[in-house]
């Protein structure tokens, strides 16, 4: 069985050049959980200024028909984020920390450890409060500024927001580059550290590898995937160019090879038709321009 | 062997290798889950683009350009580039120029040109034109072969029969083709027994390779582990090639799979060039750039120059006046 983390609602919107009204947003998520995927990223208690995408993020959690036994964490860069997250109703979240020190720099304005210590906070205060956290590190096969990323480093990232308190943590393909080979590296030294039940893939399709990806993490024992309906998100770095992997191309990919997911394939098409015709745009996902075109 | 989801282990060649060796099994329980695998050092990638890419796309090309295209791609270090087809131009017009093609091609000394011939009058007029290499194509689902070569299976193979004991006489090395071996527009899934049966026969009349096409895409590594153990019972796998379709963007998946499962030769498509005729606006062939990128990544050798694979990529686009299919060109060409 492999869990699917629906991330389109959040990192799939958030880089939607199209602003999306609240009221999608919530349909899309409701959308989502009638499709039967188990977790769904619904927002970030990011400051608006710097993502205007999710300055709706209260009332979107407000907003959300939450389906039992489904989680919808949201992101807290930092404890004022986390507060109001909790404040919002939130019962689960996520820190995104970056294996490449340039990328965090740029991304979040502070060094990889002063990165650390800002969630160490997070956890600690999750931890009092009750709530589960879960982890991100970016650039893990490979970043946008640096180039090539240590498996070492990588490891030792996970390894930090692993003992922090974070239950799972996902090794994200930021920018796409990774193939079968150097994912295979990367799991071996992270798996190294952190027990391989509580990490997961984040593929990105730049490269059109993300299947590949994912397939060698499965065969690594990996059993959680992110993705993102319709293949939502460009990538930032590459105008243009595709980001995340498509949803519905990872199921189709699952439950061909017998594995369970939950997911009802027909309902996830369905969400994935409603956002593209509300952002105007193409579904990025081959399975569902195969399926409409049939 | 760890935490490997019980329905992935039957894909694994670990599984297969417990079964004949019964006493590796406690040794093997006793490893981490890293598995190192063994992949092919070196994968020929078999170009289709100028034959089934343009093939199947709407657009008539000109002679001019079919022969640039070709000639850019023997640049690139591709060891194999099917050129074009001998068959009817009533069936094929995009094809009607097989002759000036095949004639007018610079042929590099590294690379191998052969053309599709359905039947021996279009093998004779390939030889005549100067082929010095033949494919035929069959396929695993009967209905698919009466609607699209207008006879059954058996029929089909009494007419390859013909060309490929000729081509023997001529030491001509005729390639097999096998379509729908994952699956078909008409009959749905396909038995891998009867996949296996038709990559026999085309093996044991004289074929030197047979590829397997998953003609419309629907394969998943779980098929298609499944079909290449049948089809690996009768024919080895030096033999075989896989040619994988996009439509469901299953593609570089399978092909994954089939190196784990020691198939070492790759069909692909510029610039992922030739559409699904069966969904309509769907992708189809898997391209090139992105089958190169992956096995490079791996650090399997292929002899070929992924930027010259880009350019070729981008002139026939341009020729074609459509955007490529390959992330991999998308991708280059718009980062920062």
């Amino acid at each position: 069985r492999v869990k699917i983390v629906e991330v389109g609602p959040r990192d799939g919107l958030q880089n939607e050049k199209t602003l999306v009204p609240t009221e999608v947003k919530i349909h899309l998520i409701d959308m989502l959980s009638e499709a039967g995927l188990p977790v769904i990223e619904a927002t970030s208690f990011v400051s608006p200024k710097w993502v205007p995408q999710m300055a709706d993020q209260v009332e979107v959690m407000k907003g959300i028909n939450r389906r039992p036994g489904v989680s919808y964490p949201v992101l807290t860069p930092n404890l004022k984020g986390f507060q109001a997250a909790v404040k919002a109703g939130a019962a689960e979240v996520a820190i995104f920390g970056a294996a490449s020190e340039l990328f965090s720099k740029k991304n979040i304005n502070c060094s990889v450890d002063e990165s650390l210590q800002r969630f160490e906070e997070v956890t600690k205060a999750a931890k009092e409060a009750g709530v589960r956290v879960r982890g991100y590190v970016s650039c893990v096969l490979g970043c946008p500024y640096e180039g090539q990323v240590s498996p070492d480093k990588v490891a030792q990232v996970t390894k930090r927001l692993y003992s922090m308190g974070c239950y799972e943590i996902s090794l994200g393909d930021t920018i796409g580059v990774g193939t079968p080979g150097g994912m295979t590296e990367m799991l071996e030294a992270v798996s190294r550290e952190v027990p391989v039940d509580a990490l997961a893939v984040h593929c990105h399709d730049t490269y059109g590898q993300a299947l590949a990806n994912i397939l060698i993490a499965l065969q690594m024992g990996i059993s959680v995937v992110d993705s993102s309906v319709a293949g939502l998100g460009g990538c930032p770095y590459a105008q243009g160019a595709s980001g995340n992997v498509a949803t519905e191309d990872v199921v189709y990919m699952l439950h061909g090879l017998g594995i369970q997911t939950g997911v009802d394939l027909p309902k996830l098409m369905d969400a994935g038709a409603f956002i593209c015709s509300s952002l105007n745009r193409k579904t990025s996902s081959k399975v569902a321009q195969a399926a409409c075109k049939l | 062997m760890g935490n490997i989801p019980t329905t992935v282990k039957h894909c694994l060649s670990y599984e297969q290798l417990i079964q004949d060796y019964p006493w590796l099994g406690s040794r093997l329980q006793e490893e981490k889950c890293t598995l190192t695998r063994e992949y092919p050092e070196y994968v020929k990638i078999i170009e289709v683009g100028p034959r089934d890419g343009l093939q199947n796309e709407k657009e008539m090309v000109p002679t001019r350009v079919k022969i640039q295209l070709i000639n850019m791609l023997s640049e690139t270090g591709l060891p194999v580039i099917e050129a074009t087809s001998f068959v009817s131009s009533k069936w094929v017009p995009q094809m009607a120029d097989h002759t000036e093609v095949l004639q007018a091609i610079h042929r590099s000394s590294h690379a191998r040109y052969p053309v599709l011939t359905p039947n021996m009058h279009g093998f004779q007029d390939a030889v005549a034109a100067g082929a010095t290499e033949v494919a035929v194509f069959g396929s695993a689902s009967e209905t698919f072969s009466r609607k699209n070569i207008n006879c059954s299976i058996d029929d089909s193979m009494l007419r390859f029969e013909e060309v490929i004991c000729t081509a023997k006489q001529q030491q001509i090395p005729v390639r097999g083709y096998v379509s729908c071996a994952l699956g078909c527009p008409y009959e749905g899934p396909i038995e891998p027994t009867k996949v296996a049966e038709v990559v026999k026969r085309l093996y044991e009349l004289g074929c030197y390779e047979v590829s397997l096409g998953d003609t419309i895409g629907v394969g998943t590594p779980g098929s298609m582990a499944k079909m290449l153990r049948y089809v690996m019972k009768e024919v080895p796998s030096s033999a075989l090639a896989v040619h994988c379709h996009d439509t469901y963007g299953q593609a570089l998946a399978n092909i994954l799979t089939a190196l784990q499962m020691g198939i070492c030769a790759v069909d692909s498509s510029v610039a992922g060039l030739g559409g699904c005729p069966y969904a309509q606006g769907a992708s189809g062939n898997v391209s090139t750039e992105d089958v190169l990128y992956m096995l490079h990544g791996m650090g399997i050798k292929t002899g070929v120059d992924l930027s010259k694979v880009i350019e070729a990529g981008d002139f026939i686009c341009k020729a074609l006046n459509r955007k490529t299919n390959s992330k991999v060109a998308q991708a280059r060409s718009k980062s920062s």
